[in-house]
């Protein structure tokens, strides 16, 4: 059971929706995950260093926060295997899909485009149905 | 370099935004997934403060005529439906379904060390490699 923390959940909710702003002003890129990080290993030269630079700040932050803010949990369900299926289906699905829930969810959403709402309503509601099948059948 | 800088920063406000909103815990995004008891809204108010901020912000930025630090916006144009934009969504939907793990939470969570979750961050690696070099390439 995780308590629902609607205000922190809205500071970070803010925090990510300046970042997605930020990048765009300066290099005029989509802040999404998942093209960042599959990017991050497939292209050379410029293209690769400003995505590592960007995963790197996302870890710097982990870092600092698990050293100096009192540290987060990170508390998984079922096992490793099931984990290794999850890990492919996500990293495929969301490459095949051009984006997750960061590009299609949240900078998708917020110029209205079509093919990122037709995919947030996609992974939601296979995520949904999927975690209830897995916690209640 | 102020490309790499903007860029870091960039990532440490994402990298922050994820861990102070609890999104960095897959049993937190499972509770918003699983509507039953103990139901967990906070990932509603995380996408929804999100867009709170990208969706003018966005509109803001884009009455530039180019970015501060590149030569143009690099920004999706298609507006087609296609198979593989579902397909590749319900199977990213159900591998976060499973393990309640997206790419930017796995990313931020691999500062734990724990194995599972090295484990899911490396086989998400090997399923973007493999959609990159089987599917071809059209554009």
């Amino acid at each position: 059971m995780t308590p629902f923390e609607p205000l922190s959940g809205l500071a970070g909710g803010i925090l990510i929706g300046l970042s997605v702003v930020l990048l765009l002003l300066t290099l005029g890129r989509i802040a999404g995950i998942s093209g960042i990080s599959a990017g991050a290993l497939t292209q050379r030269g410029s293209e690769q260093y400003w995505r590592l630079a960007f995963l790197a700040g996302m870890i710097l932050a982990a870092i600092f926060y698990s050293n100096f803010m009192g540290g987060f949990k990170v508390e998984t369900q079922l096992g490793s295997g099931w984990m290794i299926i999850a890990g492919l289906l996500v990293g495929f699905g969301t490459r095949l899909g051009c984006g997750c829930t960061s590009g299609h969810g949240v900078a998708g959403l917020s110029r209205l485009s079509p093919r990122s709402i037709v995919a947030t309503l996609t992974f939601m509601a296979a995520a949904a149905a999927t975690t209830n099948i897995i916690r209640h059948l | 370099m102020k490309v790499l800088i903007a860029s870091l920063f960039s990532g440490l406000l994402f990298g922050f935004g994820l861990v102070v909103s609890g999104m960095s815990n897959p049993a937190r995004v499972l509770n918003f997934l699983d509507f039953s008891a103990n139901w967990d809204a906070t990932l509603a108010f995380v996408m929804g403060g999100a867009i709170l901020v990208a969706a003018p912000g966005i509109y803001w930025v884009r009455k530039r005529s180019k970015p501060l630090f590149a030569n143009k916006f690099d920004i999706p144009t298609s507006k087609t439906i296609d198979s593989k934009l579902v397909l590749g969504s319900a199977c990213f939907g159900i591998g976060w379904g499973i393990s309640g793990f997206c790419p930017g939470p796995a990313v931020v969570a691999v500062v734990s060390l724990q194995s599972d979750v090295l484990l899911f961050i490396g086989a998400m690696l090997v399923g973007m490699l493999a959609q990159y070099f089987l599917t071809p390439k059209s554009s």
